[in-house]
């Protein structure tokens, strides 16, 4: 896919729950994504809307994603532009859902990332460059089958191009 | 090699040989939606390009979340739902039949099935030995439209329970001292599948709390054996001719084996905001209640309405707390009605909340105000759950939540009831 991202860290701690990325209490602008958007992050990081740039990067810890089935989380953080979101471990819906809304989700061990480091992620050579201490990172390699899906942009443009599953 | 449930189930429906850690397309025997992550998943399906349902008559669409619909936005989805449900012939619950979970296992879900649902509680129908996982509204959308979906076998672990639960402990106490057990994701993409001689006489209603809960483990599923209480249940709802046995074989690998000593598990809570944050209710000093919440897809069945009214009977709520109480379906509230345990629950200050999801979710029907405490027989606790950030929710079994409804704060039902 070629794809190589630049931005900052948004740094967040472990177990950041579906309900912290878009609370379930929004639930009536579900059909309205532009001002459910303005949610994203709310309650573990009120200023994340505000201040987040097109390319920066959601750096979570473990078990990042929990809770609801809800695609609206990996939507919302790719709706604002976000590039990729890090993270010691994912939990395994929103792992998928992120993968089927194109939404690159990387695992790394993000003890060494600080809040506002700036990043450079490149999903072809399997690294990350924390530009800011002069460190390299590698992530662990997103499955095959997951991966055709994302180079595609996500799972309804996979399934339109090969109209079944190719895996 | 032997094999697990979900190994069998998986090898059953994709026809091939399938073990942990393989990758199989497997077709669904039922997929559905609700009323929060519908909207997106018609809207996926309406982006394919193939719109039609591969089985519209094991398609369901639930309006449970918020229902009835506390405001317009939501009215309006409910709106779009329907017209969906018309124009694709699908199964529709409308508002006031009940929480999906409850309504799947009640007449939808059998032994050996494999379920897709857009919600993460689909895995409660892992109770009636059904592969049942929840996904987001792009896979549903997909296993909507071509009747299959893909999954990675998961490795399983074995829960073995032995001996017996004493009095006033129940199957939630059991899954939420897993999760501390294990952590919240301590299971994640694993199968986590029960057994043992406690399970094996386990009723069905609290093998699907067990199982409702697994996902609290970052579990994929949540899996029982079908056995003679699994055919019994199914014949108590209609079905008795879906019934098939399924046992995993003696053989099969485990990628971990966890014993659990029934007799010595006690009532537990999941403290805020972590569900696997868990301590035994006796240890927690005094916590003081504004709400208690029994209903969901946890525990809102009516074996869980009889324990409440049993605890409420002639006792009333502490008046510093708000009971509120929620039949998990439209059956389950009439056989409480009809057993008089609606009329003790009312009679001791509580107040009954029409079929749903109600206040689990923070939409409606009992949104907590600033720093308010509930103790909630939900499944979840996270910070923001109940509509609130600065609410703080805590989880127990029914029976620790109803004898807390009576003393105002968080209680050891052993110790209100003795």
């Amino acid at each position: 896919m070629g794809a190589a991202f630049k931005g900052r860290a948004f740094k967040f701690g472990d177990d950041v729950s579906t309900d912290l990325i878009i609370a379930g209490k929004y639930a009536h602008l579900r059909s309205n994504l532009p001002e459910l958007a303005k949610h994203v992050m709310e309650d573990a990081n009120p200023d994340f809307a505000a201040k987040v740039k097109p390319g920066d990067f959601i750096v979570g810890g473990s078990n990042f994603g929990l809770g609801s089935s809800r695609e609206h989380a990996p939507l919302v953080i790719k709706m604002a532009s976000v590039s990729a979101v890090l993270a010691k471990s994912f939990a395994r819906i929103f792992f998928r859902n992120a993968i089927n809304q194109g939404l690159p989700v990387l695992i790394c061990d993000t003890d060494k990332i600080s809040e506002g480091d700036q990043l450079e992620v490149s999903l072809d050579e399997g690294v990350i460059k924390n530009v800011t201490k002069k460190e390299q990172y590698t992530f662990t390699k997103i499955p095959p089958a997951m991966l055709s899906i994302l180079n595609e942009g996500g799972l309804i443009p996979y399934i339109n191009k090969y109209g079944d599953f190719k895996i | 090699m032997g094999k697990t449930l979900s190994e069998k189930i998986l090898s059953a429906k994709s026809g091939v040989d399938a073990s942990a850690g393989d990758i199989v397309v497997s077709p669904v025997d039922l997929v559905f939606v609700q009323d929060t992550t519908g909207p997106l998943t018609v809207r996926q399906f309406k982006a394919g390009k193939k719109q039609t349902l591969a089985a519209p008559d094991r398609t369901a669409l639930f309006i449970d979340h918020a229902a009835p619909s506390p405001n317009r936005q939501l009215s309006n989805d409910h709106m779009f739902l329907r017209d969906f449900a018309a124009e694709s012939g699908c199964l529709l619950f409308d508002a006031g039949n009940g929480v999906c979970h409850q309504l799947v296992a009640e007449k939808l879900a059998n032994p050996g099935d494999v379920i897709v649902g857009a919600d993460s509680h689909t895995v409660t129908a892992g109770g009636l030995g059904a592969f049942a996982t929840g996904m987001g509204s792009s896979d549903i959308a997909v296993a909507m439209s071509l009747g299959k979906t893909w999954f990675r076998v998961p490795e399983s672990f074995r829960v073995a329970v032995t001996g017996n639960f004493n009095k006033w402990v129940e199957a939630k106490d059991l899954i939420i001292y897993l999760i501390g057990l294990i952590g919240a994701d301590g299971a994640t993409y694993k199968a986590l599948e029960f057994g043992g001689e406690a399970v094996d006489r386990m009723p069905v209603p609290q093998r699907l709390t067990i199982a409702n809960m697994a996902v609290e483990a970052g579990a994929k599923v949540g899996i029982f054996p079908s056995d003679g209480i699994t055919r019994d249940f199914l014949k108590k709802q209609g079905r008795a001719d879906k019934y098939k046995a399924l046992q995993p074989d003696r053989d099969a690998a485990y990628e971990r084996q966890i014993d659990i000593d029934a007799n010595r598990l006690e009532p537990m809570v999941s403290q805020p905001h972590t569900v696997d944050n868990t301590a035994p209710a006796r240890t927690l000093g005094d916590i003081k209640l504004n709400q208690v919440f029994i209903g969901t897809c946890t525990n809102g069945r009516l074996e869980d309405i009889a324990v409440a009214a049993h605890i409420l009977k002639n006792r009333k709520k502490h008046p510093s707390v708000r009971l509120l109480v929620c039949p998990a379906s439209t059956r389950v509230l009439t056989d409480a009605m009809n057993l008089g345990y609606i009329k003790t629950i009312i009679e001791a200050g509580g107040v009954i909340l029409p079929p749903g999801c109600a206040a689990c979710l923070g939409l409606h029907q009992g949104v907590l105000g600033d720093g308010e405490v509930c103790l909630s027989t939900a499944n979840r606790n996270f910070k923001g759950r109940m509509g609130n950030p600065e609410g703080l929710i805590y989880l127990a079994s029914t029976a620790t939540a109803a004898a807390s409804a009576i003393t105002g704060r968080i209680t050891d039902p052993r110790e209100a009831l003795s």
